[in-house]
């Protein structure tokens, strides 16, 4: 492997506090050095980072591989192709597949297929029940020692208040979070969009805010009941980021993640047409019909306020990590009617460059961001970051690093993904923000 | 449009002549009005010994109703035939609907066959702007889950003109089920585009939770059936559908209907020439008396003929029409929140 020196970039390293123009150099699948001036070795390969910025490799905690058993939708070959191409060096993949990852032997059939076939490094999360039917509790031990960073039986909640707790007392056995997606599900039956305004005018059953809350109340009760380690998953309601503010405030060992589209986009999507999106950088959007398919997601698109409390929460450590939910899926799935319409969007390639707007805009700062996708990450991972990329460029590290270009303009074009999902409502939309090259274990997985 | 894409963006040409009617809270005022105006004359026609004209002669209609109907489907059926357009009837069963073809793939197919125009009743919200967005040719909402009616609207927008003369500054009350349904919903976007003012009215758990802020100066929301209908110039009563009381959100059906009636009681306390709508199919006993259906102040049977004199209209204004037919002036605000 040749050495790689990142020439004169911008390098943003949050776990060391640097924010300053450095060379980094990559050798032997290490970070070997950080600093201005760095020598350039014979053999090495030479990348000018002129204007590009230099950062740890993102980590992902959530996303949906679907493979094994779903692969129409991606597979761990698409998707961590797609990974690459976002910045990304690690990601978490969601446990439900098909089979569901209930037990070690399914852990180990993804991490031998990632092994073969992954671009960037791939941590299993484990179920929680067995089959993720919230009934029985799945081998936590099993699948901890079979390589499973978490447990979450996502895509559903833990529905069972007594289960949920018991998870959470059992975990602490193997020292991993459980991630909850937060759905009170007798409130949700039907919806397929948030409870607001736009819902009203467009007849579609409504995902009340309070879904979310009641949800999130309850399991920071049962993690302060039990001492286990509780994780939300991509919180999106202001009323959510308030009741998980005031658990950290009272010392609970909480986390809490974020996706780039509950950042950045409202139920006003829906709407379609006429839309103008300063967020997003200012230029009118492609028009749309109203009910597009592509903004269906669950937890679903929400209001302004929520949007402005989740980036406030993630300004103020409230919320520790960005995390992109990737949720490819079929054109059969995506391309009917909203009622039946596949909930997801695939975000592993727009992830980056869409929270960066709200970098240029001035609501968060590119420290901020940068340590949502890297340390936030590993610190919720806990005790399972141990396979994860480093989050930071520490010399002897492994070299996981992303370069991206900030200024770089382009229009997303969803054929042009990597992955398989080309269901994203940010289609025809022109981003600023462009990875160009990403390193795992010092080796290019992703160059322009 | 292309074939290769399969995500169109692109729902209408701007500026163009209208080429779909999916809902009222795209149409301005004088588009309205051109239709209530146009409805009228269809009128005339069907009043002839041979009510036709060859407007839609070599035209292609297809009514596609995925939900059950009598009143609207047999309305465009004549609708259609009345202006020698051909008719095709397309039901949910009995169709490759069955057999999981997709609703794109179903109207595409149609399209095909040699469909110039599409009436789609779905129970999906939106379903006809999928469809919209997928043809060449044009669609009309014939009622898409609870989102829109737009046809039903009109024909109620008629009526309510043919009584008073105008539309603005009358007080309509609309009560029953509002939360699920599209015929209130039209109605509110095509009467507060006229200049009324609306009252919606029912049980707290049949009553949408949040409401655009733009509606704030002419709709009022109210579970007080006395407040709703003090007052009113048009009262107009919905359907109760029984799956409400499985659902948890009413106890019963007397309840209800004791609380909820449209009844002759309860109409004086409403303006003195109160008009009685209905958009079909009653349930009479439960949100309307009998007396009051069929009483005097009652126009539920002319709303369902004039509903084939409005849907003439906008299968002429939007398949028949010439070219140079002024349909959609350029600046058509939208009501939204």
């Amino acid at each position: 492997m040749r050495p790689v020196l990142l020439q004169g970039g911008w390098v943003v390293d949050p776990a060391s506090e640097r924010e300053e123009l450095a060379d980094v150099l990559l050798r032997e699948g290490c970070v070997a050095a950080v600093g201005r001036g760095l020598g350039t070795p014979d053999d090495a390969l030479v990348i000018d980072c002129r204007g590009k910025v230099v950062a740890p490799g993102l980590i992902d905690l959530h996303c949906h591989l679907r493979d094994p058993g779903l692969t129409e939708k991606e597979t761990i070959a698409t998707g961590t192709a797609a990974a690459a191409a976002g910045g990304f060096t690690t990601v978490c993949c969601m446990p439900n597949t098909d089979p569901v990852v209930d037990s070690g032997s399914v852990v180990e059939t993804i991490l031998r297929t990632a092994a073969r076939e992954g671009s960037v490094r791939v941590l299993p999360i484990g179920a929680v029940t067995k089959g993720q039917a919230g009934r029985e509790l799945a081998e936590l031990a099993d699948l901890a020692a079979a390589g499973a960073v978490a447990f979450s039986d996502d895509g559903r909640p833990v529905a069972s208040a007594a289960l949920l707790r018991h998870a959470l007392e059992y975990s602490q056995l193997v020292q991993r979070p459980i991630i909850d997606h937060c759905e009170e599900p007798s409130l949700t039956v039907g919806a397929v969009a948030h409870e607001g305004p736009v819902a009203t005018c467009l007849g579609l059953r409504g995902w009340p805010a309070a879904a979310e809350t009641i949800a999130i109340a309850r399991d920071l009760e049962l993690a302060a009941l039990t001492g286990g380690r509780l994780h939300i998953a991509h919180v999106s309601t202001a009323g959510g980021v308030a009741l998980i503010r005031e658990a950290k405030r009272r010392g609970l060992p909480v986390t809490a993640e974020v996706t780039p589209h509950h950042l950045t986009l409202t139920d006003e999507w829906l709407l379609g047409e006429g839309l103008h999106w300063p967020a997003l950088g200012g230029e009118p959007l492609p028009r749309r019909a109203p009910y597009d398919p592509r903004t269906k997601v669950n937890p679903p698109l929400r209001g302004r306020e929520d949007v402005a409390a989740l980036i406030a929460a993630l300004a103020d450590g409230t919320i520790d990590a960005i995390a992109t939910d990737h949720a490819p899926h079929t054109l059969t799935d995506k391309l009917c009617e909203y009622d039946q319409a596949a909930f997801g969007i695939s975000g592993l390639e727009t992830a980056l460059a869409a929270v960066l707007a709200l970098v240029r805009s001035g609501a968060l700062s590119l420290r901020r961001v940068i340590a949502a996708f890297t340390i936030g990450p590993r610190q919720v991972l806990g005790e399972g970051a141990r396979a994860a990329s480093p989050g930071r460029l520490a010399p002897g590290d492994p070299a996981d690093v992303v370069v991206f270009d900030p200024d770089a303009s382009w229009v997303v074009d969803p054929h042009a993904f990597r992955s398989k999902g080309q269901n994203t409502p940010l289609a025809g939309v022109r981003l600023q923000g462009r990875v160009t090259h990403t390193f795992v274990a010092g080796r290019g997985v992703y160059g322009e | 449009m292309s074939r290769t894409a399969p995500w169109s963006d692109q729902l209408l040409p701007l500026g163009g002549p209208r080429r779909h009617l999916l809902d009222l809270d795209d149409c301005s005022r004088e588009e309205i009005t051109q239709f209530l105006d146009t409805a009228v004359a269809m009128r005339e026609i069907l009043r002839r010994p041979v009510p036709k004209a060859p407007a839609l002669t070599g035209k292609t209609v297809v009514n596609v109703f995925l939900e059950d109907s009598t009143r609207t489907r047999v309305s465009f059926e004549i609708a259609a035939k009345r202006l020698n357009a051909d008719v095709i009837n397309l039901s949910g069963s009995g169709s490759s609907v069955t057999k999981g073809e997709s609703l794109i793939n179903t109207v595409r197919t149609l399209e095909a066959v040699g469909a110039d125009l599409i009436v789609l009743r779905h129970p999906s919200a939106g379903a006809p702007y999928l469809a919209a967005t997928h043809l060449r040719g044009s669609v009309i909402n014939a009622g898409d889950g609870w989102h829109a009616h737009p046809t039903q609207a009109l024909l109620d927008l008629l009526t309510i003109r043919d009584t008073f003369g105008r539309l603005e500054g009358l007080r309509v009350t609309i009560v029953g089920d509002i939360l699920h349904s599209r015929v209130a919903r039209s109605n509110l976007w095509g009467l507060t585009r006229m200049g009324a003012e609306v009252t919606v009215c029912g049980p707290p758990t049949l009553l949408p939770p949040a409401w655009p802020a733009g509606l704030a100066g002419c709709l009022r929301v109210t579970f007080n059936l006395e407040e709703a209908l003090s007052g009113a110039d048009v009262v107009m009563a919905l359907r109760l559908q029984r799956e409400r009381m499985a659902a948890g959100r009413l106890p019963s059906l007397r309840e209800y209907s004791r609380l909820y009636q449209i009844n002759d009681a309860r109409l004086a306390r409403a303006a003195p020439q109160v008009l009685v709508l209905h958009p079909g199919p009653m349930n009479e006993g439960v949100e309307i008396a009998p007396t009051t259906a069929h009483g005097a102040r009652s126009a539920i049977e002319d709303q369902v003929t004039n509903g084939v004199a409005v849907r003439m209209a906008v299968l002429y204004l939007l398949a028949g029409a010439p070219a140079d037919t002024p349909l959609r002036p350029p600046a058509a605000e939208a009501v939204r929140p």
